[in-house]
């Protein structure tokens, strides 16, 4: 392990991923994430690397398709509306069982939205990423340390189920720096696959890297294989942190930035003796249902904290399979909660003022 | 040319799904050819696209990628920037190279990406049945051209060649067809100097052939070659658009 | 000292983001928990910059400061927009060289310091925002005067090294005045 020293978060998903083995970057300018091409185009020729900045995201996307179908450990970064343009490369990543990652660093929406952060691609990520039936994998990290030690599992878990993973940041996490220990380097990670299409050599049959099925059993039967593995996931793959969740009457469930502002609004709940923790997902695809639903008897109400209308909460409420009320605090177009108006709705919940 | 009775050893024994007298399994075989010839079977990367060469993946023997409409370019790129030692090439009809995949094409030959592209340009898109393709000529009828292409509501066809010979990123641009023995033999020689390039790291080349789809031009398969003849070759000029030459650039 | 919340506030190019950085990479060194989160987009270009330090012993929480236990106000606009937002008991920095405002809140304590003029006849133009963190060093002291010039000697990159003592003179002048 280095010394700790400060980075901004984008700058730390670019070391982390370098660090990872990765030496393969294809993308495009978009803010807030820009950092991270940024520092990938200055690093990445330094180190033997590959980094290039595409014509557009579509063309981003496709270049990971090939790189990765090459069998190469490569990624792409990028901000909400280049990840939307990515639908339909991701669907044919995730359709030709190809692993990559995918960090969005995500700005406020819908069309050109705004630039500051927001949480309003949950569903995006985590259900409606493109056509078909598929996942990603998806991490949501909360500090810039998280985000450094998230890269490397997300490339390690998408090659180990190969699949695309997504590290769903945002604007706040991205253009923060936090002090950080950036992990021992590994050696680069461009090892070919047996599945991979990168020259036969002559000592084996061709590869054939696709997801055209015309046949719709044999596209079915393959899709339900691919389900096979996503179960898999979902037993194995959940991850969530807890905080002060013992006791708790009210559970707040939040990620990433919004989970840091409900952590302070929780801290100053408990010193007017409100019973209250977080349950935060660090795993939005699988989402972590076991963590949740173990609350389910004790609690008496979860809270969803969001920067969107409300899309997690949809989650919650399947993972607590309607034992207990769950309630939604959210702001979007790029507000960041305050926790104030959090520590407003645990107050509210808990069934007004003390 | 001699008869050759078996086929190249870069194509798959599978039989090809096209159509009588389409040109494709011509361009398969030639392509397959000079993968045989150059001897980079076990290190070509074919690049399918989306059209009726969607099925490619199943007929060359070397290691294949299927790529989104339009974005074989750029699938080719990202194989290429990790395997540099890699011959690579995409095989696309003119829907998906100059239509939704123009931007690639433009930017992958642009960045001179060191990979060939074989392009066929039948002015038509034929997977889907006879629709209007970038490249379908003015007045000519298609499903979705029914009263002739109308270039005042539906612009002018786009000649890739002359458009990509200006880009400095190109190597070869060569337009080419396949109507005769004299023609085929061009044909192989354009796409065999496209594959050395790519060895020799010239940059981008593409290989336009001038093609016939007599199912959906509604023709018997000679019918077609002779409408090709007559009307494609005027306005799609076979010849070289550019060529950097065999020196050290 | 266990938390401290910094809203530093003023115009673009002012070095807003650098004053905050400094700040950060003190608090690095001593090892104490931090974040630096800047205001970011095309309202940087010109308009108004902020930048938000957090220090603590325990992780930080959120890391936008909504209610700073110091605000650093470098223009008008910033003290206006900010001071009422001040935690009771806290400080408010005020470069008094552009700011004539008086602040009507007596729960806080104002700081007036003429720092762009302090700057400006000693040479040191442009290095008002190292006088003010001379002062908020003087006010608060987050951290030792050790670890505040490491903060400043890590905040400055080995290309623009020259511009070090400068800086340091910049921070001396704040804690005097």
């Amino acid at each position: 392990m280095g010394e700790k020293v400060l980075m901004k978060g984008n700058e730390a998903i670019a070391e982390a991923a370098i660090a990872a083995g990765c030496r393969h970057f294809f993308g495009y300018p978009i803010t807030p994430q820009t950092e991270v091409a940024a520092y990938m185009s200055k690093r990445m020729p330094k180190i033997d690397g590959v980094y290039l900045q595409a014509e557009s995201e579509v063309a981003s996307i496709n270049m990971v398709l090939g790189a990765g179908a090459a069998g190469v450990r490569v990624m792409t970064s990028t901000s909400s509306p280049g990840v939307s343009l990515m639908a339909e490369g991701i669907s044919y990543i995730a359709g030709s069982d190809v692993p990559c990652l995918i960090v969005n660093v995500q700005r406020g929406g819908p069309g050109l939205g705004g630039i500051q952060p927001s949480q309003a691609d949950y569903f995006q990520a985590t259900k409606s990423t493109a056509h078909g039936d598929f996942h990603m994998l998806v991490f949501a990290p909360s500090t810039v340390q998280e985000t450094v030690d998230m890269i490397s599992t997300a490339f390690d878990l998408g090659d180990k189920y190969r699949m695309p993973a997504m590290v769903l940041s945002d604007g706040m996490l991205g253009q923060m720096m936090e002090p950080v220990v950036l992990p021992d380097a590994r050696d680069p990670d461009n090892d070919s696959k047996e599945w991979a299409a990168c020259g036969h050599g002559n000592k084996r049959e061709h590869n054939v890297v696709n997801s055209l099925y015309i046949d719709p059993r044999e596209l079915e039967t393959l899709v339900r294989k691919r389900y096979e593995r996503y179960a898999e996931i979902e037993e194995n793959e959940q991850r969530a942190e807890e905080y002060l969740t013992d006791d708790a009457d009210i559970i707040v469930v939040a990620y990433g930035s919004s989970s840091r502002v409900s952590r302070s609004a929780i801290d100053m709940a408990r010193k007017q003796g409100i019973k209250v923790g977080m349950v935060r997902p660090i795993t939005l695809w699988p989402f972590p249902k076991k963590a949740l639903l173990k609350h389910a008897d004790h609690a008496k109400a979860f809270l969803s904290v969001e920067m969107s209308m409300g899309q997690m909460v949809e989650d919650i409420k399947l993972a607590v399979e309607c034992k207990v009320p769950v309630e939604f605090y959210g702001r979007t177009g790029g507000v960041i909660p305050t926790p104030n108006e959090v520590l407003e709705q645990i107050i509210r919940i808990n069934g007004g003022d003390q | 040319m001699a008869i050759k009775g078996e086929k190249p050893h870069a194509l798959t024994d599978a039989p090809f799904h096209y159509c009588p007298g389409c040109t494709h399994g011509i361009v398969h075989r030639l392509v397959a050819e000079v993968i045989d010839e150059l001897g980079v079977e076990g290190r070509a990367v074919g690049i399918a696209s989306v059209g009726c060469s969607v099925f490619t993946y199943n007929y060359f023997n070397c290691d294949m990628v299927q790529a989104p409409h339009g974005r074989a370019p750029a699938v080719a790129t990202g194989v290429k920037r990790a395997r540099p030692d890699n011959v690579v090439f995409t095989y696309q009809g003119d829907g998906d190279l100059a239509a939704i995949g123009m931007g690639e094409t433009v930017h992958a030959a642009s960045r001179g990406e060191n990979i060939v592209a074989i392009f066929i340009n039948n002015a038509i898109y034929g997977m889907t049945g006879g629709q209007m393709a970038p490249t379908t000529l003015p007045g000519q009828v298609t499903q979705t051209s029914p009263y002739g292409r109308d270039v005042k509501t539906a612009g002018n066809p786009i000649r890739v060649c002359e458009l990509l010979s200006s880009l400095d990123g190109v190597a070869l641009a060569q337009r080419v067809t396949v109507d005769s023995v004299k023609n085929v033999r061009e044909a192989k020689r354009a796409i065999r100097k496209a594959f050395e390039y790519q060895i020799a790291g010239k940059g981008y080349s593409i290989v336009e052939v001038v093609s016939t789809c007599p199912t959906n031009w509604g023709m018997s398969p000679t019918d077609a070659l002779q409408w090709m003849r007559d009307n494609m070759i005027p306005y799609y000029p076979l010849g070289v658009y550019k060529d950097v030459g065999e020196g050290e650039q | 000292m266990s938390d401290l919340n910094v809203l530093f506030a003023g115009f673009g190019g002012q070095g807003i983001l650098f004053t905050g950085k400094v700040m950060a990479y003190a608090a690095l060194v001593e090892d104490k928990e931090l974040s630096w989160l800047p205001s970011y987009g095309p309202e940087m270009r010109g308009g108004t910059a902020s930048c938000s330090v957090c220090i603590s012993d325990k992780a930080i929480g959120s890391p936008l400061v909504v209610n700073p236990d110091v605000l650093v106000a470098m223009n008008l606009p910033s003290l206006e927009k900010y001071m009422d937002d001040v935690v009771p008991g806290g400080i408010i920095i005020v470069d008094s060289s552009i700011v004539q405002r008086e602040v009507e809140r007596e729960d806080v304590k104002v700081v007036r310091i003429d720092a762009s003029r302090i700057a400006e006849e000693n040479g040191l133009k442009g290095a008002a925002n190292m006088v003010i963190l001379g002062k908020l060093f003087k006010e608060t002291g987050f951290c030792s005067a050790e670890s505040l010039d490491l903060g400043l000697q890590k905040s400055i990159p080995p290309k623009k090294a020259a511009l070090l003592e400068n800086n340091r003179k910049a921070i001396a002048l704040g804690i005097e005045n």
